[in-house]
């Protein structure tokens, strides 16, 4: 018998391996812990049991056979809802995909299928990842495992609830502009969103193209690195990867030291103005003193144009988010309004039951941006300001190895707490930068918040393509942490 | 009021390549409905675009035949508008930096009405590179969208204002389309859709400056058409002109049954794009060297091949003109000519006998059954007597019909010519003993009647005598 709620993907291929655990054991165990929890945690949107199954038969098939396709054959990875998975329905959270059977695999999930894991469901999100509650899904919103009361955080909130409630071994989810950091810390989960281009983007539905990436959400950092190792490479179908690294993320982090002795992590002033919570302060400050002892060097560093990121963010997401949309227009598939009469209607009526509030306000919004007369004052100037944002960063890195910042300034807050659109952005100050300079960053559980018993997380950035020195880093801070194990005792406290 | 009339075309061009513009469908035309189509250009969801290296590469070549400058930095945009048959409600085009810029094209020989042009210079704007829309057919009750054609690399050549007339547009087209197949770049075969017009036409009064209101004709199926369309649109501005009316900036659809142009929409209801910068795909620049690279491949144009038949050939700058007009004609010519002593005569059987055949037989040169280097072969044994021109007529049409060589037919037919003057005296002796009133009548001076009996001559040898000894003998005979 394993322990769902601790086993890690390392240690489930390790019995796997050893013949002390079958892949259909596995997936029958997830299953029916999901019998138990997912009424009330609500993290997924499509679950194919019998397919499960079958899957989880044949790759134990294939290694009692000596046939074993990797390391992870036989593991169970479950996927946002809005990456593509042959046969399956993918609908982004929307009503506008209804219906809709993907024709193709993503490139990450034929990596996966690839080496035997078996795609484990399909997980709630908001609608087109545009929201940071999962509050924005057209099915039902996500709760956050360790308080139903709260939200897991979003866009990839079903993910990161997924695997923190134990009903998935790891989850691929995909971050824009903090959506799969945020989540992951609100739900003390790890949440890498690597370098714009390591990881092909065919077969994620484009919510901003230049903006978007995949990225693993798991137990602990050794198994993110294990996970970004099978999905990151060059794509020939998606010209803006990066080519495959020659180094294994997975050696890297077995190999990483004990101490921090050498490292220079920066810490940006502007991080810490306003804004941000007490709790979090002082959580970061206690990480930031655990470095210290670790041996770190604390630099100060200045991010100078973070302050203008939300809006650029908000002006070159929505614009290519109103391009990307454009095709959901009920003529092929998805959701086609019955009572039209002209092409027209036709269009209107179909996107108008078919999004909901949050996607149409951003629709709008990046229609208006990239307008005729107003293209220079807003796109144009926005994407100034990201080269600008871009060499912050660089100069930033020319003083340190490592940035730590909060994932989000506050804690994981109550289902309905944040109605403001506005304010609810400011809930991505801290991640949004990273998708902007295009750079990595990974969210880690740093702290549970005694009283409420919420875990709150901790975000390292690195620059271009330094995943390795993130993922070193962040398993030092993960094996020197105060708190061992982020499991939530019981889910909701049931 | 007399007015000057100003024309630019834009002309879109389905380039000839075995795959999409960003897919790996077959570019094919013809195929059953939504056959060629996969999920990237059916616009589904999480796909995205992989650039044709060789739709790229045909559009440089297309720049630089138009004398383009080739931009080192191009990219592509997104061009936003919602149609069924755009199958992502934005065309993945070039806005701001397109791979080609300021060209020109070269228009001379023959308008649409057959009268000779001067020769004049009309500048190339831009050429782009996009991916064509699906194709939309309307039916009473439905419209059926065929995706085959969505995702056809399609090339954009944009030309300066500098046409004034029907004939300069039609000229200019000719010439484009004759750029086009000799780079290999398309067959602008206009009923396929593979070369498409759009014409802006304004009227000015006579010297005057400013331009006036610009119209834009759509809907031009044919060269034909654009020419009647603009010619149609000349008398319809000017009129309303003349009666001191005004125009609006507005786009016109041309009805080729009524031969009239008609209303499509005005200037206000535009289309605002809302370009940007295509997110999924990085930017494209190209070294000096990479471009002098291929440069150093650029096909042969038209005038420079005919200029080569002249100097070369020794052919009339007619018949080289007539002989580059279609590549395939050309490339047909090119390719006998050297197999041949005389080239200069198989210029004139290309022009006089084979393209009338194949005229008559309504199929193109490249479908004739005879090969070049066949009809090589029969120009050389009418040059060196194996054979007289009547004969090689006969062979030609045997060769026409059936592609075998003419030395086949020759053996065959037992049709080679008698030059053995000791044979051909024979045929003469007795051609006048069958005829004394003629030989009479010549030999009263009535020196004409020579023809006669040399086409006696011809018919006792069945045409195998050779015409100019039959002469000399008859009168050798005859003078005495």
């Amino acid at each position: 018998m394993i322990d769902l709620k601790k086993i890690t993907l390392a240690e489930a291929a390790e019995q796997l391996k050893d013949g002390s655990l079958t892949s259909l054991e596995l997936c029958s165990q997830y299953l029916k812990r999901i019998d138990e929890v997912e009424d009330r945690v609500k993290a997924f949107v499509h679950l194919d049991r019998n397919s499960i199954l079958a899957e989880a038969e044949k790759s134990d098939a294939r290694r009692r056979s000596g046939k074993t396709l990797s390391e992870i054959d036989g593991i169970t990875i479950s996927v946002k809802d809005l990456i593509a998975v042959k046969g399956e329905p993918c609908t982004c959270g929307s009503k506008i995909l209804r219906g809709l059977k993907s024709p193709y695999d993503a490139t990450v999930v034929s990596k996966l299928k690839d080496k035997g894991v078996v795609i484990f469901g399909r997980n709630n999100m908001d609608e087109f990842a545009m929201g940071s509650t999962c509050e924005n899904s057209s099915y039902y919103p996500t709760k956050n495992p360790w308080d139903l009361e709260r939200v897991p955080g979003g866009s990839s909130g079903g993910s990161a609830a997924a695997v923190a409630a134990s009903e998935v071994t790891a989850s691929l989810g995909s971050d824009t502009g903090g959506s799969v950091r945020q989540p992951a810390a609100f739900c003390g989960v790890v949440g890498l969103k690597p370098t714009y281009g390591t990881v092909s983007r065919y077969g994620l539905v484009a919510y901003a193209s230049s903006l978007d990436q995949i990225g693993p959400l798991t137990k602990d950092v050794y198994d993110s690195a294990l996970l970004f190792d099978v999905i990151t490479g060059k794509d020939k179908r998606d010209s803006t990867s990066l080519d495959s690294p020659s180094i294994s993320y997975a050696q890297s982090v077995r190999n990483a030291p004990k101490d921090l002795r050498g490292l220079k992590v920066g810490i940006p002033k502007e991080y810490f103005a306003e804004g941000l919570s007490e709790v979090v302060r002082k959580d970061a400050l206690d990480v930031i003193s655990l470095l210290k002892d670790l041996g770190a060097e604390i630099v100060d560093i200045s991010l100078p144009y973070s302050k203008y990121a939300i809006a650029s963010y908000y002006i070159i997401a929505t614009a290519e988010a109103s391009a990307n949309l454009a095709r959901f227009d009920g003529i092929r598939y998805g959701h086609r309004s019955q009572n039209s009469s002209n092409l027209n209607d036709l269009y209107l009526n179909s996107r108008r039951e078919g999004f909901g509030a949050e996607v149409k306000r951003r629709i709008l919004l990046g229609t208006f941006v990239l307008s005729s007369g107003y293209y220079d004052a807003y796109y144009l100037k926005a994407q100034k300001v990201r080269t600008l944002i871009k060499e912050d960063f660089n100069n930033a890195f020319a003083k340190c190895d490592v940035i730590l910042s909060p994932t989000s300034p506050y804690p994981p807050f109550k289902v309905g707490e944040i109605t403001d659109p506005l304010q609810m952005y400011l809930a991505d100050i801290y991640t949004i930068s990273i998708n902007l300079a295009g750079i990595c960053a990974i969210s880690v559980p740093s702290s549970i918040i005694k009283d409420l018993n919420i875990p709150l997380g901790i975000q390292f950035i690195g620059p271009t393509r330094g995943e390795e020195i993130i993922l070193k880093t962040a398993k030092v801070f993960e094996d020197n942490r105060a708190v061992k194990n982020f499991i939530p005792a019981t889910v909701g406290g049931v | 009021m007399e007015f000057d009339v100003v024309i630019g075309l834009e002309v879109h061009v389905q380039l000839k390549t075995q795959s999409k513009m960003f897919c790996s469908c077959a570019n094919q035309y013809g195929a059953e409905a939504n056959t060629t189509i996969c999920p990237v250009c059916t616009g589904y969801p999480g796909v995205m675009p992989v650039p044709n290296h060789d739709a790229i590469r045909k559009t440089l070549i297309a720049g630089m035949m138009c004398g383009c400058e080739i931009s080192p930095l191009s990219k592509f945009d997104r061009k936003s508008y919602f149609y069924p048959d755009m199958p992502k409600n934005y065309q993945i085009s070039q806005y701001d930096l397109p791979f080609c810029k300021n060209g020109v094209i070269n228009i001379s020989g023959k308008g649409f009405s057959g009268e000779m042009l001067e020769e004049k210079n009309i500048g190339i704007t831009r050429i782009h590179l996009e991916e064509d829309v699906a194709k939309s057919t309307h039916y009473t009750a439905y419209s059926g969208i065929d995706f085959n054609r969505a995702g056809v690399p399609l090339m954009e050549v944009v030309s300066e204002p500098d046409m004034s007339s029907a004939d300069e547009a039609y000229a200019y087209l000719g010439n484009l389309k004759q750029i086009m197949q000799y780079g290999l770049i398309s067959d602008c075969d206009m009923e396929k859709g593979q070369m498409r017009c759009d014409v802006n036409i304004s009227l000015k009064p006579n010297g005057r400056k400013e331009f006036g209101t610009k119209i834009e004709l759509k809907n031009l199926n044919s060269f034909r058409a654009i020419h009647r369309a603009i010619n149609y649109e000349i008398s319809r501005q000017s009129e309303i002109l003349i009666d001191g009316g005004s125009l609006v900036q507005e786009t016109r659809g041309w009805n080729d049954d009524r031969g009239s142009t008609y209303l499509m929409r005005v200037k206000e209801s535009a289309h605002d794009y809302r370009y940007f910068p295509e997110p999924d795909l990085t930017p494209i620049c190209f070294t000096n060297d990479e471009i002098e690279a291929l440069r150093s491949q650029l096909p042969e144009l038209p005038v420079q091949k005919a200029e080569r038949f002249v100097r070369d050939f020794e052919l009339t700058e007619y018949d080289a003109q007539v002989l580059t007009a279609e590549k395939n004609l050309a490339d047909y010519f090119d390719s006998g000519a050297k197999e041949t002593k005389s080239p200069k005569l198989l210029a004139n059987w290309i022009i006089s006998e084979l393209l009338r055949e194949i005229a008559n037989a309504q199929i193109s040169i490249t479908d004739t059954k005879i090969n070049s280097k066949d009809l090589a072969k029969l120009v050389d044994m009418i040059s060196s007597n194996v054979i007289n021109g009547k004969i090689a007529k006969v062979v030609f049409a045997e060769m026409f019909g059936t592609g075998k060589s003419p030395e086949a037919i020759v053996k065959e037919k037992g049709l080679i010519q008698v030059t053995d003057e000791s044979s051909i005296v024979e045929f003469v002796k007795k051609s006048v003993e069958d005829n004394p009133s003629q030989v009479a009548e010549y030999k009263a001076g009535k020196t004409a009647v020579l023809q006669y009996l040399v086409g006696q001559v011809m018919k006792i040898s069945k045409g195998k005598a050779n015409p100019q000894a039959v002469v000399k003998i008859l009168k050798e005979l005859l003078d005495v």
